[in-house]
């Protein structure tokens, strides 16, 4: 069947399997010559698809256990972030670490090793995993840890799948005294002070920017730095505080159809961005907003990647070392403004510090960026890769779809130990993406 | 407020599944019945993680319709929602050389589900109140050379809650038949079905979980098959049997 990522770029005619048992997989694990995993498909590219055998684990969606004193959570790979929002939060506990939808499987967080808003304060998805079960080529289970199988633990998370498939894994959950988030609006004229406002307030547990990727001259990198705390009962209304974890269902929209490529042009996107801009610019900077809002304001679009049209869009998202961010950062910007190709959603974080075999953050500043796939774009792109290498950085590979082997090797000097790794274990002919045989992984 | 019990048959399905996680999470316990029972403890766990309501574990076997009495008695409450997602597809060519296979496929889709509800029923009609929801199929619509095992065993499924609910519609007890259609689930992987034709199993839990609060007879879960089987029922036989639908 056709199979793409998020972006709905590449599309691959791919064999696809969903196993019903750990017995199931390990057939299909012995049986196939290479695979993949594929949990919910919200990587942006081709990270989960393999043409000859694409696992998706999508009935391996059992939660197995909970520790109400700990937190910690015991779930098979398929269980959902949502999932577990939704049978934890009334009693008072959230996703230690979450990215920017609630769509994507245990296995899939793991596999990317995603990170958010708290990624300066909590770290990476790694920060709550206490061990994860991975089948290996041979069809055994292995469990690993930060303190047992160390080394498999370590190319697993950002492993994106190439280290086996990932079945079982144990999470912390963070306990939280309400379902809301006390959100504080920074409007920042430009990169210099959106940098310094991120500076200024990294004891926030949660902070992000929108970037207006648009604006030019002495407005280049005008954002909206916002901020974020769990809320405690005593910042709700009387009203919300009588039942703090509950918040109103919200209508889902729905985008039924791929809209036409001509609606996101420069024209639109700038004035969009310039209204975004005043608008949180002069709204209070004070928030109450409910969890599903805060984190997920896409997630209430269903379907939103059709707004790009039937081509499908590219996500770029690279991440800039600290001393080299506001240089890196200022020629992204710089370039992405010049060739007018502006992104519907650009959005700016800082990271904290963090060692790991092949996860995507290190300490500094991350941008992300999406496009509608165009030729124009691509080569864009093409040249936002080449100033993230002059500036040290590296790409994120769950939203990547069309990076060079060569590009990603300039950029990340991991990936010749991830390689040897994987050769020495037997898995670089066993697991295989698309992605990974593009990248020489 | 705790709600009533929910009873599923044949809870190991893909259907069944995604109906016990519905009616869980609207807070009904559940009653999982299926053969090897303890099999489903995993789903046990799971369904009691995400919905904090109680599941117990029951051993049924459709097919051994002389212990469908004793079943019900052992139930430790009963239900108030009885679903039966009991079913066999088969394979149409093994039902046309193997009559046992044949007959394999009329007794789970006809005999073994009719027996368990009749049970039931009786049971329901004395309470006065009661929900029976059968899982039959639009195959039983009309005969066709591709599965008319299948679908004729569907077809005396479907005429026997609809003879149900005639009988119980004033005694208090409803009748829902659900006519799915498409449903993308173990039993149709590797069929090449019609995406927009084709139901999750999601979709099939969220029409019966409907049908039975608003007290729905027949229930097509995507609408277009509605339409689909009124021309279907209405092709003149001497058209349609050499046709290939």
């Amino acid at each position: 069947m056709k199979l793409s990522g998020w972006g709905r770029y590449p599309v691959l005619d791919a064999r696809t399997h969903r196993p019903r048992s750990v017995e199931a997989l390990r057939q299909l694990v012995l049986a196939e010559p290479n695979l993949i995993a594929r949990g919910n498909g919200r990587a942006y590219g081709d990270s989960a698809i393999n043409t000859a055998a694409t696992i998706e684990t999508r009935h391996l969606n059992r939660m197995i256990g909970f520790d109400s004193d700990s937190g910690q959570l015991v779930a098979e790979a398929g269980v959902l972030l949502g999932d577990i929002i939704t049978a934890f939060l009334p009693s008072g506990w959230f996703p230690l670490v979450t990215p920017g939808t609630k769509f994507v499987t245990l296995g899939g967080a793991i596999a990317a090793d995603v990170h958010g808003k708290n990624h300066h304060k909590d770290g990476s998805f790694r920060s709550c995993v206490d061990w994860v079960d991975i089948m290996g080529p041979d069809g055994e289970i292995r469990r690993c840890s930060p303190q047992d199988e160390t080394i498999l633990f370590d190319h697993t998370l950002g492993g994106m799948g190439l280290t086996g498939v990932i079945l079982r894994a144990a999470i912390r959950l963070r306990p939280v005294q309400t379902a809301w988030i006390s959100q504080t609006t920074i409007a920042a004229p430009n990169l210099k002070a959106a940098i310094a406002a991120f500076e200024a307030t990294l004891d926030a547990t949660y902070s992000v920017a929108w970037i207006d990727c648009l604006a030019t001259g002495s407005n280049l990198g005008r954002s909206l730095l916002m901020l974020g705390n769990h809320a405690v009962p005593a910042n709700l209304s009387p009203d919300q505080a009588q039942a703090p974890f509950q918040v109103k269902p919200k209508r889902k929209r729905t985008i039924p159809v791929d809209f036409p490529a001509f609606l996101l042009n420069r024209l639109t996107v700038r004035a969009l961005n310039s209204l975004y801009y005043w608008r949180g610019a002069r709204a209070p900077s004070e928030q109450l907003v409910d969890w599903d809002s805060y984190f997920y304001p896409l997630d209430a679009v269903l379907g939103w990647n059709r707004i790009y049209g039937r081509k499908g869009f590219v996500q770029f998202q690279c991440v800039l070392p600290l001393d080299r961010s506001e240089a890196g950062l200022t020629a992204l910007l710089a370039e992405v403004a010049k060739a007018g190709s502006g992104s519907f959603l650009a959005v700016l974080k800082r990271f904290g510090s963090q060692n790991s075999a092949f996860s995507f953050p290190m300490e500094g500043y991350t941008l992300a960026l999406d496009f509608p796939v165009t030729a124009r774009t691509l080569a864009l792109l093409e040249r936002l890769d080449q100033i993230t290498i002059n500036h040290s950085g590296r790409f994120y590979l769950a939203k990547d779809g069309r990076m060079s082997a060569e590009t990603l090797h300039a950029s990340d000097p991991r990936a010749v130990d991830f390689c040897t790794h994987r050769d020495n274990q037997g898995f670089t002919s066993r697991f295989r993406s698309a992605q990974s045989e593009r990248l020489s992984l | 407020m705790t709600k009533p019990p929910v009873l599923i048959l044949g809870a190991r399905s893909d259907i069944a599944k995604a109906v016990a996680h519905k009616f869980a999470s609207l807070g009904h316990p559940l009653q999982l019945a299926a053969r090897n029972a303890t099999t489903l403890a995993a789903d046990k766990t799971d369904l009691e993680l995400r919905y904090g309501v109680s599941v117990s574990l029951h051993e049924f076997d459709a097919l051994a319709t002389e212990t469908h009495e004793a079943f019900v008695a052992s139930l430790p409450e009963l239900p108030q929602i009885a679903v039966c997602a009991v079913g066999l597809m088969g394979q149409q060519a093994e039902n046309e050389r193997d009559m046992q296979a044949a007959l394999r496929v009329m007794r789970s889709n006809f005999e073994g589900p009719a027996s368990i509800l009749a049970v039931l029923a009786n049971h329901f009609e004395r309470r006065g109140t009661g929900t029976l929801i059968g899982i039959s199929s639009v195959a039983g619509e009309r005969g066709r050379a591709t599965n008319y095992v299948y679908g004729s065993a569907k077809a005396g499924f479907t005429a026997f809650l609809s003879g149900l609910r005639n009988r119980l519609a004033k005694r208090g007890v409803h009748v829902v038949t659900v006519l799915p259609g498409f449903v993308a689930t173990a039993m149709t992987e590797g069929m090449n079905l019609q995406p927009n034709l084709t139901a999750e199993p999601s979709e099939v839990a969220q029409a019966v979980a409907r049908a039975a609060e608003q007290k729905k007879n027949v229930i097509y879960v995507r609408p277009i098959w509605r339409v689909i089987m009124l021309i279907i029922r209405n092709i003149p036989e001497g058209i349609f049997k050499g046709s290939r639908i």
